[in-house]
């Protein structure tokens, strides 16, 4: 309502001519498009093409340091390989929130996008291009990559490039100077948030101002009460909220709830994380780059993890969520030789390492990558992830983004606010889903 | 001003009047001043409202096709979404703060200002200050000072072990919002009815003084009164205001936890990647409607006032 925007291509170009009825529809059809900034973006897209040598490359890395890093690892394909890379940085969150529009406008050749089901559900519109044939060619990716890159089609259409997993963070100062030992089962999780508590601190740091944050603690505990698969189908819309199951969830949550930073949803995570920094609390559920970006130089050597605890035997610790970023094709890429020729060299070792010289708060897909180079944090990820019988990609990730946007994010707020009513909170919830998923 | 206007009116009325004292150049010109902004109007204004309007009874995501499905989206709207109440209510309580606080609030600092206290100008520019912010700006100024951890006030109130968490309980975070928003809200009223006040005829309160009027009978009887076309301009600016609000709240938490108003809600369906196009869209027509309420209050007034004069 407020995003009046503006759209060029709505008004007639010359004023005095004629309008005809259709061009006049036409403009009306284009004005209802125009709602948000698609023109920004198109204009983004429209790059020099079809000569070969150059290939467009739609970025969504606008903070610094991955900007940097990016930068690098294309200036060494461009040395190699002689051809340009034009990359079109565009804000992180303008790009997911206009990625729509600017794929079904003159989009990059390649861009970047994340694996899983919102990789999918593009690939199932048609807007990507197959590339099972250079994932023939592909070393160094596990199982769980390809399927993480594979569509519903059983193609593939995605080139991973790093990930980072979610644990639980810690300083290791506060746990030697506490006695604290590593808890192995959310029993053992919960007596140590407890003494924590006792102990004047605040156990689990927690910041969900944003509405993403703490769907990777939902996440967590879903899989290790019911399991990877039933989390997936939980996530793909075919299991019933109002289940026992995931009722259960909410309650082990609300059993920690006392242990959580109260006032969660007025906090962002930064400062959450600022708060472990700080030795006001004991841990975090974090991904890998997060509690670094808030820590000194100094601490963080300090700064460490543990897998999140296991819950039902049966799942042990097996799944891990492990956000994985990388690269994509799109269907109408200009220059599809070029791009896929930057899509081979994007999956080797090399152009990952070259990646996270400049930005060590992830770790590279590629097996044969050499991890000596790495930190100690990333090490300890690189045995987390690779001991992972299954990786989740994220709440927002792994389900519809309607879902996880308009749906989810509301109600883990509701949840955090209102721990109790965790009945009335799984009906509204399925009331939703049901309607959402029926859109399909 | 934007004010809504019907200027289409009485040039269509002049045109009826002889088409054939115009020459043919005449004609051409006349053509396009006015289909210029006709189309204009249809393709910027009412082509998307209508667009919206169609669109409120299909579901499409963006991508795919377009399908027809009645009313359902306004049937889970009123009972399956669980924002779409408190995002009314909010709106409502918007326009009601606004409307019944800040304006009040900041007639009566014009009021104080007219009489000249001393270092009026001071105080005239510190309260207009605000108006210059964009509410974006407003809203980050709001989390400096309310958020619980880090915020100036909690500092200022030094009640560590239970610090009150102003943007986070979503039972006190839209009172928060509205104190910020009324900061700036104060400001704009207040040097609108300056404005006004100060070209009020002072003969007009002299007469009243002679008369034996008090100052509270002279502002109420007399004075206020002539300010009819400020008291138009400020309730528009109110209602506008209140239905338009997004930014602020936006800039604090994106409209969630206590904080929903209804351009939100339309936002976060269409414009992000949610992409549930026609759902936001009926959204956006439950808006549509409750601003229409108002325009044609206003417009009905504004004729019958025309017409009187």
């Amino acid at each position: 309502m407020t995003q009046s925007s503006f759209n060029g291509s709505a008004l007639p170009r010359n004023p005095a001519g004629p309008l005809s009825r259709r061009s006049l529809l036409r403009g009306a059809a284009i004005g209802a498009g125009a709602v948000t900034l698609p023109s920004l973006l198109t204009a983004c897209g429209s790059g020099p093409g079809g000569d070969g040598k150059t290939v467009t490359l739609g970025s969504n890395a606008s903070d610094a340091v991955p900007k940097k890093a990016y930068a690098q690892a294309f200036s060494a394909y461009e040395k190699q390989s002689k051809k340009t890379v034009e990359v079109n940085t565009v804000n992180h969150e303008a790009f997911q929130e206009n990625i729509n529009r600017y794929l079904q406008g003159s989009p990059d050749d390649v861009f970047m996008w994340f694996a899983g089901y919102r990789m999918q559900f593009f690939a199932k519109k048609g807007l990507l291009t197959d590339i099972s044939d250079l994932w023939k060619g592909f070393d160094g990716f596990s199982d769980a990559l390809k399927k993480q890159s594979t569509g519903e089609d059983g193609k593939q259409y995605f080139v991973p490039y790093y990930y980072y997993p979610w644990a639980v963070f810690y300083r290791k100062s506060v746990f030697e100077k506490g006695g604290y030992e590593i808890p192995r089962t959310f029993d053992e999780y919960r007596a140590l948030a407890k003494k924590m508590d006792q102990d004047g601190l605040d156990a689990i740091a927690f910041g969900d101002k944003d509405g993403w944050p703490a769907m990777g603690t939902f996440d967590y505990l879903d899989m290790r009460a019911n399991g990877y698969d039933f989390h997936i189908s939980l996530m793909s819309g075919e299991e019933s909220w109002t289940s026992p199951r995931v009722k259960n969830v909410f309650d082990l949550w609300r059993g920690l709830m006392p242990y959580h930073q109260q006032g969660a949803n007025g906090r962002t995570w930064q400062e959450a994380a600022q708060s472990l920094q700080a030795k006001k609390s004991g841990m975090a559920v974090f991904g890998l780059p997060h509690p670094g970006q808030q820590f000194g130089a100094t601490d963080r050597e300090d700064l460490d993890f543990f897998p999140f605890p296991e819950i039902d035997p049966a799942h042990g610790q097996d799944a891990v969520e492990a956000p994985i970023d990388g690269f994509l094709m799109s269907k109408k890429a200009k220059n599809p030789e070029a791009a896929e020729d930057l899509l081979k060299y994007l999956a080797t070792p090399e152009a990952e390492l070259r990646y996270l010289r400049s930005d060590p708060n992830n770790i590279a897909v590629n097996e044969s990558a050499d991890t000596s180079s790495y930190n100690a944090l990333q090490k300890k990820a690189v045995e987390l992830v690779s001991g992972a019988k299954q990786i989740s990609q994220f709440m927002d990730r792994d389900t519809r983004p309607d879902f996880a946007s308009t749906v989810m994010i509301r109600a883990i707020q509701e949840f955090i606010n209102n721990p109790n009513d965790v009945d009335g909170l799984v009906r509204d919830i399925e009331r939703q889903r049901k309607d959402i998923f029926a859109a399909e | 001003m934007p004010l809504p206007t019907m200027r289409p009116a009485p040039r269509a009325r002049a045109g009826r009047r002889g088409p054939r004292r115009f020459t043919r150049r005449d004609l051409a010109v006349l053509g396009v001043l006015l289909g210029l902004p006709v189309l204009l109007d249809l393709a910027i204004v009412w082509g998307p409202t209508l667009a919206s309007i169609g669109l409120s009874f299909t579901s499409w995501d963006g991508l795919g096709e377009i399908r027809w499905v009645g009313g359902k989206n306004y049937a889970t709207l009123f009972t399956d979404y669980p924002q779409f109440w408190p995002a009314v209510r909010n709106n409502l309580l918007w326009l009601g703060f606004l409307g019944l606080v800040a304006t009040p609030f900041g007639l009566f600092l014009a009021v104080l200002l007219d009489r000249g206290v001393r270092f009026s100008r001071f105080y005239q520019s510190t309260l207009y200050m605000p108006v210059v912010l964009s509410l974006a700006i407003v809203g980050f100024i709001a989390q400096l000072v309310f958020s619980r951890d880090q915020g100036a006030l909690n500092a200022v109130l030094a009640n560590q072990d239970h610090p009150v968490d102003w943007l986070g309980d979503p039972d006190l975070n839209i009172w928060m919002v509205l104190i910020a928003a009324a900061w700036r809200h104060t400001g704009y009223v207040m040097i609108l009815y300056l404005a006004g006040l100060k070209s009020v005829d002072a003969s007009l309160k002299e007469a009243a003084a002679i008369d034996g009027a008090s100052e509270r009978q002279t502002f109420f009887r007399v004075v206020f009164p002539t300010l009819r076309p400020v008291n138009v301009i400020v309730g528009v600016i109110t209602v506008i205001e209140a239905l338009r609000a997004f930014d602020i709240v936006y800039a604090i938490n994106h409209g969630r936890n206590g904080l929903e108003l209804l351009s939100v809600l339309v936002t976060d369906n269409i414009i992000g990647e949610a992409s549930r196009i026609g759902f936001g869209s009926a959204i956006a027509v439950v808006l549509l409607t409750v601003s229409l309420g108002f325009i044609a209050t206003y417009l009905v007034q504004e004729l019958r006032g025309e017409k009187q004069t």
